[in-house]
């Protein structure tokens, strides 16, 4: 009989304990449900809109604008596909700062989604012996051409493969994407993806509120947090409403090319049939859906 | 209420000690203090204070990480040995064994824990209440092998020390159906975290076949280091007892294990070098630098002469059984296999980057301060339950020891009762 | 008789917590493929790779200088092949476009300023000079036209507006200009936490 006393009141005692403990962490019901929120493919239509509804309210006060956070989905029929034209690509960077624009990336410190590569010609692509900080006054440089790198939203992506809490994905339409709200940072994603497509956020990401692009989507280009992974998603934001990324958007030579893999009459499937078509490390089996071409 | 007198008795000997025990406590609460400090900086600021960043992504933590892996997936493998030559101390092997695995494996999950984005997240990890990605994550098989280890080893060496506590027998079925199971596990722990590194493709300087196998035969090579010096400290300073043979015999199976370790290193070596293809980019970082950055050189060939000097002081027998040059060999192969997969392991991993790029990687302040800190508080947590389990095995304190302390207290309280 | 009943409880309590457990774990497993199957049903899109049909941005003509035969219908022409050093001498100065066997009458027709002229006679507006270019770069012409060659803006599944060749080569001097390059990006080695201000 006593034994059960004492046992009760160790119980009682230690929920009691317990349960003041994370009272007096002073956090806020919000910031508790926030932190409870779970995995993104795993959450109803109404816990989604107030995330987004929190989301909108958060942004505000720290931008000072309005946001338009976007869930819109993969459509059917769809698998996006990216081909970029090797021989014209000037490497004239333009499309690297359209992409920290659009897709609200940190200025300091600093994060590129796209990295462009110069490499001789003589030996072709030849990563080993690559410069991916050239800064002559004017582009191109005799004898050399330029690669850019971005994720290739591979068929077979080692880093979904990784991931220890499913906090990357990919969608139905073929965009590999982070749950940035899931994903712990662990960066074994990074390890993983041979084309160092994946950026992390060391510090606190900054992004100047006059700079910032309000027209997000929840897996796309939303501000980022301290302490997360992200990359480039094809401008989800932008090709989910039948728009083009903002890389082949701003490239001043049109050596970018984007489409729907599945439409016979897309032009990134006349490129397929037409060009000659290669992949970054192709012997990785990783199937990306970003091929390099050369138009002349 | 038993298990709570238990832990309060165990509680009270840790409060006493001689004047060389708390000196070596203070010690360590400095270190805890100092690197305490270095960690609440990144706490605030984020992984950006260390030196970490995007092309090296993994570095100073995680290799640490991964040498204790090994250091607790060795402890226990030296219970093999001991139930095979039938050394009398197997009990006392076993318990300090599992002591070793169980702050080793404490020690992994906090470099786990300081190294991630978002250390609060981790529940993200589990089954059920998260989204674990099993079987096809190699991190989610790691943490659900190391958590299932770190269970069997407490389970094992707290209900030997409770029952001992008592003066009751243990039971005999559950210890020895769970040391059984903590061997495989053992090898388990420390094959997934080799596979981890195995797993990716990317990274050509891991993705050799023989990672894993030279992973275990490390292990092999640095966890009985620790448990021969113990074992010599437990000799001299408590009624343990463990016959000069049978340390000579562990310090035996430490040079098969290092001449494997050195057999598979050149394996390794030859087809790099002979096959003398872009992936000899990263053993050339590792070993001569590439161009002007021969940052970890040092590193990698003082690793391979401490390595080298302490397989030669085990291989012959004469240094062998002089205990003077047997601890200065275990010291030089703990340090060895440290520095290898500390350092020599990761970075050359990252270094040039999957796109050509070369980043000079080095550790910061305060990756070294969080680093310390989280060895100091492995030791002082070591310390504490090795006091904890010689007091209880060899100087019979138990709960007689309490009750006669508590009557002799409660009769000083009552001056005249009868 | 204490113990039996103890342990008659016990047993379908510890069944029903492992059937709930595993059910549950089998529901979240399920909604992710629940998730893939959230797709929007696809709409019937109009590609606008019709041949002959190419919405096309507007002619970079210089400032005044179109329509030509504001000038023109004034001028006799004058079809000697020859350097221009009246109007137009800064074009015929830079003039990179195959020099040796073609001039200007070539592609803009003698007698209507206004249009250029193709091999064969016929007269087509600037704004299908792709027409013209394409008679000796017929390839490109081609690929121009499903837009892997030169700059399509618009939307990937819909409606598209091309840009004209001359809008990226200039047709009396086609070679690509160099361009200043956008900084590159900050050596990680130089990548620090901001000070704060």
């Amino acid at each position: 009989m006593k034994k059960n006393n004492t046992r009760r009141s160790f119980l009682k005692n230690v929920s009691i304990a317990s349960l003041s403990a994370v009272a007096l962490t002073g956090c806020s019901l919000k910031e508790l449900d926030q932190f409870f929120q779970k995995n993104f493919r795993t959450l109803s239509k109404k816990e989604v809109d107030q995330i987004i509804k929190d989301l909108k309210v958060e942004y505000k006060e720290k931008y000072g604008k309005e946001f338009h956070v976007s869930t819109k989905p993969a459509t059917e029929g769809i698998l996006f596909g990216y081909a970029l034209d090797l021989s014209r690509c000037i490497g004239c960077r333009r499309c690297v700062y359209a992409c920290v624009n659009e897709n609200n990336q940190s200025r300091d410190p600093q994060i590129h989604w796209i990295e462009v590569l110069q490499m001789e010609k003589e030996k072709g692509i030849d990563f080993a012996h690559s410069d991916a900080y050239y800064n002559p006054v004017k582009v191109p440089e005799k004898g050399h051409f330029y690669v850019p790198v971005q994720c290739q939203q591979c068929k077979n992506p080692p880093c979904t493969k990784v991931c220890p809490v499913k906090a990357t994905w990919t969608e139905p339409d073929g965009i590999v994407v982070v749950d940035y709200n899931w994903c712990i940072g662990c960066r074994y994603c990074m390890a993983a993806c041979p084309y160092g497509a994946r950026h992390f956020n060391w510090g606190d990401p900054e992004v100047p509120a006059e700079e910032i692009n309000t027209e997000v989507h929840y897996l796309g280009n939303r501000p980022r947090m301290k302490g997360v992974v992200e990359k480039c998603t094809f401008c989800i934001q932008r090709v989910r409403d039948g728009r083009y990324p903002a890389c082949v958007e701003i490239c001043p030579v049109g050596a970018r090319k984007f489409g729907n893999l599945l439409d016979p009459e897309s032009e990134v499937r006349y490129i397929l049939e037409n060009k000659r078509v290669l992949v970054l490390k192709q012997e990785l089996n990783t199937q990306p859906k970003f091929y390099y071409f050369f138009g002349v | 209420m038993d298990f709570i007198r238990f832990i309060a008795g165990s509680v009270k000997i840790i409060f006493q000690g001689s004047k060389t025990y708390y000196a070596w406590l203070l010690f360590l609460l400095l270190l805890i203090l100092w690197g305490g400090l270095g960690y609440s900086t990144q706490l605030n600021e984020g992984l950006i204070k260390t030196h970490m960043r995007d092309s090296v992504s993994w570095a100073f933590y995680i290799g640490n990480f991964t040498f204790l892996v090994g250091v607790a997936a060795a402890a226990v493998m030296l219970v093999i040995p001991a139930y095979v030559y039938n050394w009398k101390p197997i009990k006392e092997i076993v318990i300090f064994g599992e002591l070793l695995a169980v702050c080793a494996v404490i020690m992994c999950i906090s470099f786990i824990i300081v190294d991630i984005g978002k250390p609060m997240r981790f529940w993200h990890m589990l089954p059920l209440l998260g989204t674990m990605n099993f079987p096809s994550s190699m991190l989610s098989w790691d943490f659900f092998v190391l958590l299932t280890y770190l269970l069997i080893n407490l389970v094992v060496v707290i209900h030997l020390l409770y029952r001992l506590f008592y003066k009751k027998e243990y039971n005999k079925k559950l210890v020895i159906t769970l040391v059984f199971i903590s061997i495989p596990m053992a090898v388990a722990i420390h094959t997934t975290t080799a596979f981890l590194y195995n797993a990716l493709p990317a990274r050509p300087f891991w993705n050799s076949a023989l990672l894993a196998p030279r992973f275990l035969a490390s292990a092999f090579c640095s966890g009985p280091a620790i448990l021969i010096i113990l074992f010599q400290l437990l000799g001299k300073f408590t009624k343990f007892e463990i016959k000069k043979e049978a340390i000579w015999t562990i310090a035996e199976l430490m040079v098969y294990a290092m001449f494997i370790y050195l057999f598979f290193t050149i394996a390794e070596l030859f087809k790099e070098f002979y096959s003398d293809t872009e992936h000899l980019l990263y053993w050339k970082y590792l070993l001569f630098g590439i161009g002007d950055n021969k940052e970890i050189v040092f590193y990698s060939w003082s690793s391979i002469i401490m390595g080298f000097i302490a397989f030669v002081l085990f291989l012959i027998p004469k240094t062998r059984k002089n205990f003077v040059t047997l601890n200065i060999g275990a010291i030089l192969i703990y340090f060895s296999v440290l520095v290898e997969k500390g350092i020599a392991l990761i970075i050359p991993g990252f270094t040039p980057d999957t796109l050509g790029q070369i980043y000079v990687y080095t550790p910061s302040m305060t990756e070294i301060r969080t680093a310390v800190m989280i060895f100091s508080l492995g030791f002082l947590l070591f310390t504490f339950i090795v006091k904890v389990a010689i007091a209880i095995m060899f100087e019979d304190y138990n709960i007689d020891v309490i009750n006669k302390k508590a009557r002799i207290a409660d009769r000083k309280a009552q001056p005249s009762t009868n | 008789m204490k113990n039996e009943n103890h342990i008659r409880i016990k047993i379908p309590l510890q069944y029903i917590t492992l059937i709930l457990v595993l059910v549950w774990g089998w529901g979240c497993n399920n909604k992710e493929k629940a998730y893939n199957q959230r797709l929007i049903k696809n709409k019937v899109s109009e590609e606008t790779n019709k041949p002959e049909e190419y919405a096309v941005e507007a002619p970079p003509f210089s400032e005044g200088i179109y329509p030509c035969n504001d000038c023109h219908s004034e001028i006799v022409p004058n079809p000697d092949k020859r350097e221009l050093v009246d109007m137009h001498d800064d074009i015929s100065a830079m003039f990179n476009h195959d020099r040796k066997n073609r001039w200007c009458l070539d592609c803009h027709d003698m007698n209507n300023r206004d249009s250029l002229r193709l091999a064969s006679g016929k007269l087509i507006a600037f704004e299908e000079s792709y027409k013209l270019c394409g008679q000796c770069h017929g390839e490109k012409l081609r690929d121009w036209k499903v837009g892997v060659h030169g700059k399509r803006t618009g939307e990937w599944n819909g409606k598209k507006e091309y840009l004209l060749c001359v809008h990226c080569h200039n047709p009396h001097a086609p070679k690509f200009k160099e361009l200043t390059p956008e900084p590159p990006p900050i050596r990680q080695e130089k990548i620090q936490q901001p000070l704060l201000n």
